[in-house]
């Protein structure tokens, strides 16, 4: 509903000036739910996975995106159900973690939290618009990458060297893939 | 309680999710990695994510091999007659590289030195990576039902790639030597420095525990040391690229990998190495001397009417049989040997060691001016450090005998009954065959 009232002002350049839609909402009501189809819901999380996996074989600057990462974002701020978004995230955690060398739990933990955040805010921000998904993503990402470091160095003793400028690079890479990945998987929504 | 636990419901069901995670994170962290068997939602995830990695590296690789071997043969003939020079070349290097290489074997004969072949290799495709900046392993199209196991080595034609770090039925998990939980024992080709070769979290390659008073130079190639009875000796690595002063009493050498680790496309996986005492062209031990002396008429003590009778007790060195790869003695290695005079013995003895099936020489002192160190065995004690087969491989990975099992030329012994050489006896600057 809220979505359709800002494409609607969107198209009527007399009405801009009403466009300032307000990035937090007043009450549930206005909160749109969206749920995915079971095949989406499954195949999505698995083909970024196997992007994540595949693609920088054969393009190496690819490995600074995380796809899965993405997705368990954009999965969390359409379903808006926390509960939905730690599970999720854990799930898909642990099938990248899967792929790796490392114990498995590392990308376990830090999805679930980002899972459970995502979700969480979704139901206060409004999250259709590209500036609040790019702000969304960017901070999640360093919300990702400060857990899995904080566990891998804590509970794994991996010896891993925390960057900002590196850590920033890649969020923001990230956040303006975000953008464009978020716009593509509305596709798949589905209204409850 | 229940008012409580329903308002903070999601979470109390966050907290015992992470809890869950942490737990089996300790548990995973507190077992050894040696004894860590491949759990089950790895083996899901790699079969539900490799098929797909498969097929498409399978149709990629089609239409490229398609584009490349009928369509874009532009400049094939220059490249083909610049092949051909390029053999003519390396002919005439691999002359003068045979005889260092036998001068080489010679004298590993005689330290007792045993060398390691590659003995066979597997040919595997790369089709995917782990998807992760902290983790640098990729996956390889080859698994337990192609023979592959945990801990063999991986290379490519330009270097040391990495070792199998978990294996699956239809494909390998391979840590690549820039992952910072990899190690491999590491030599510098000139100084002769030996250290271990680590990944950092950044993905470079550093040569740790060299000592800080030791100079190293930039430029300078490092090999395997074969001290992680992995990865066999003499392989390469990569090259020196900076050495500053590192933590403690140790350098900080960064090294360049010699294999591209970021574009691998198809890896070679080592299946079998062995252990092999070198072994010596008989041509090359057989010294005109002994040749002047077969030559030579010589009287023989006894008749040579029977061929198992033992020699005489003058002669200090006897034939035993030595027992064969399957494990049962080899038959006499000439009925020759067991006749005629002291000295043909031993001379036949000693050119004969190499030989397959061979003599074992026990020699309790020096007889007729041949000592027992001159006539050591040096052929065929193979010792096969992975899976076990009859035939021995050449070190370049082919199939094939290796050098040391290979029939070995024999000078034909002079007929015991006339002192006469054989037929045709063989100039000893002659090239074994």
């Amino acid at each position: 509903m809220h979505n359709r009232d800002s494409r609607a002002l969107n198209r009527n350049p007399h009405r801009n000036r009403l466009n300032s839609v307000p990035i937090t909402y007043t009450s549930n009501e206005q909160v749109e739910v969206y749920r995915f189809s079971l095949p989406a819901a499954i195949l999505i999380p698995l083909i970024a996975v196997f992007l994540q996996a595949f693609v920088p074989l054969r393009f190496h600057f690819f490995s600074i995106f995380d796809l899965p990462l993405l997705v368990l974002i954009f999965f969390a701020l359409a379903r808006r159900s926390p509960i939905a978004g730690l599970l999720t995230g854990a799930a898909i955690g642990l099938l990248q973690d899967s792929l790796t060398g490392h114990p498995l739990g590392l990308y376990g933990i830090a999805k679930t939290v980002v899972g459970y955040g995502a979700s969480s805010l979704g139901v206060k921000l409004d999250v259709e618009n590209a500036g609040s998904r790019f702000l969304v993503t960017l901070f999640f990402y360093v919300v990702h990458e400060i857990v899995y470091f904080t566990v891998a160095r804590g509970l794994v003793g991996l010896t891993l060297q925390w960057s900002w400028p590196r850590e920033l690079g890649s969020a923001l890479a990230n956040a303006f893939l975000a953008v464009a990945l978020f716009a593509l998987l509305d596709r798949f929504k589905q209204r409850t | 309680m229940e008012n409580l636990i329903s308002r903070y419901r999601n979470v109390t069901i966050l907290v015992i999710a992470l809890f869950v995670q942490v737990l089996g994170l300790a548990v995973q962290v507190r077992r050894s990695t040696q004894d860590e068997s491949t759990r089950l939602i790895r083996v899901w995830a790699v079969d539900a994510v490799t098929p797909l990695e498969k097929s498409i590296v399978w149709f990629q690789s089609s239409v490229t091999n398609v584009w490349r071997n009928y369509f874009y043969l532009r400049g094939v003939r220059q490249e083909n007659r610049d092949l051909k020079l390029q053999i003519e070349r390396l002919r005439i290097e691999q002359v003068r590289l045979n005889e260092d290489a036998e001068q080489a074997r010679r004298l590993q004969a005689l330290l007792g030195f045993k060398e390691q072949f590659i003995s066979r290799t597997m040919a595997a495709q790369v089709i995917g990576s782990s998807g992760s900046e902290q983790s640098r392993s990729i996956y390889i199209d080859k698994g337990s039902r192609d023979g592959i196991k945990q801990d063999m080595a991986v290379i490519t034609a330009e270097g040391v790639v990495g070792k199998v770090l978990r294996v699956f039925r239809t494909t390998s998990q391979v840590l690549l030597v820039n992952d910072q939980t990899s190690g491999v024992g590491a030599i510098l080709e000139k100084s002769r420095l030996q250290g271990v070769l680590r990944g950092t979290p950044l993905g470079e390659v550093i040569l740790e525990k060299v000592m800080s008073d030791e100079t190293v130079q930039p430029g300078e190639k490092v090999v395997t040391s074969g001290g992680d009875q992995i990865f066999p000796k003499g392989l390469p690595v990569g090259t020196v690229t900076k050495v500053s002063p590192g933590s403690e009493l140790f350098l900080n050498i960064r090294v360049k990998p010699a294999a591209d680790l970021s574009r691998l496309e198809e890896v070679l996986v080592i299946t079998q190495e062995e252990d092999k005492e070198p072994a010596v062209a008989d041509s090359t031990s057989m010294r005109a001397a002994d040749i002047l002396a077969q030559r030579l008429p010589s009287i023989p003590d006894h008749p040579a009417d029977d061929p198992n009778k033992p020699p005489p007790p003058t002669s200090g060195l006897k034939i035993v049989a030595a027992p064969t790869a399957s494990g049962t003695p080899a038959a006499a290695a000439t009925p020759k040997l067991a006749s005629g005079n002291a000295a043909t013995h031993n001379q036949a003895s000693t050119t004969a060691a190499p030989a397959n099936p061979k003599p074992h020489l026990d020699s309790s002192g020096t007889t007729n001016g041949i000592t027992s160190s001159g006539s050591k065995p040096v052929a065929n004690s193979t010792t096969t450090r992975k899976t076990p087969s009859p035939a021995v491989k050449p070190s370049d990975g082919s199939t094939g005998d290796a050098p040391g099992n290979a029939a070995q030329p024999s000078v034909p012994m002079p007929d015991a009954q006339s002192g006469q050489p054989g037929a045709e006896p063989k100039s000893p600057q002659e090239p074994p065959q």
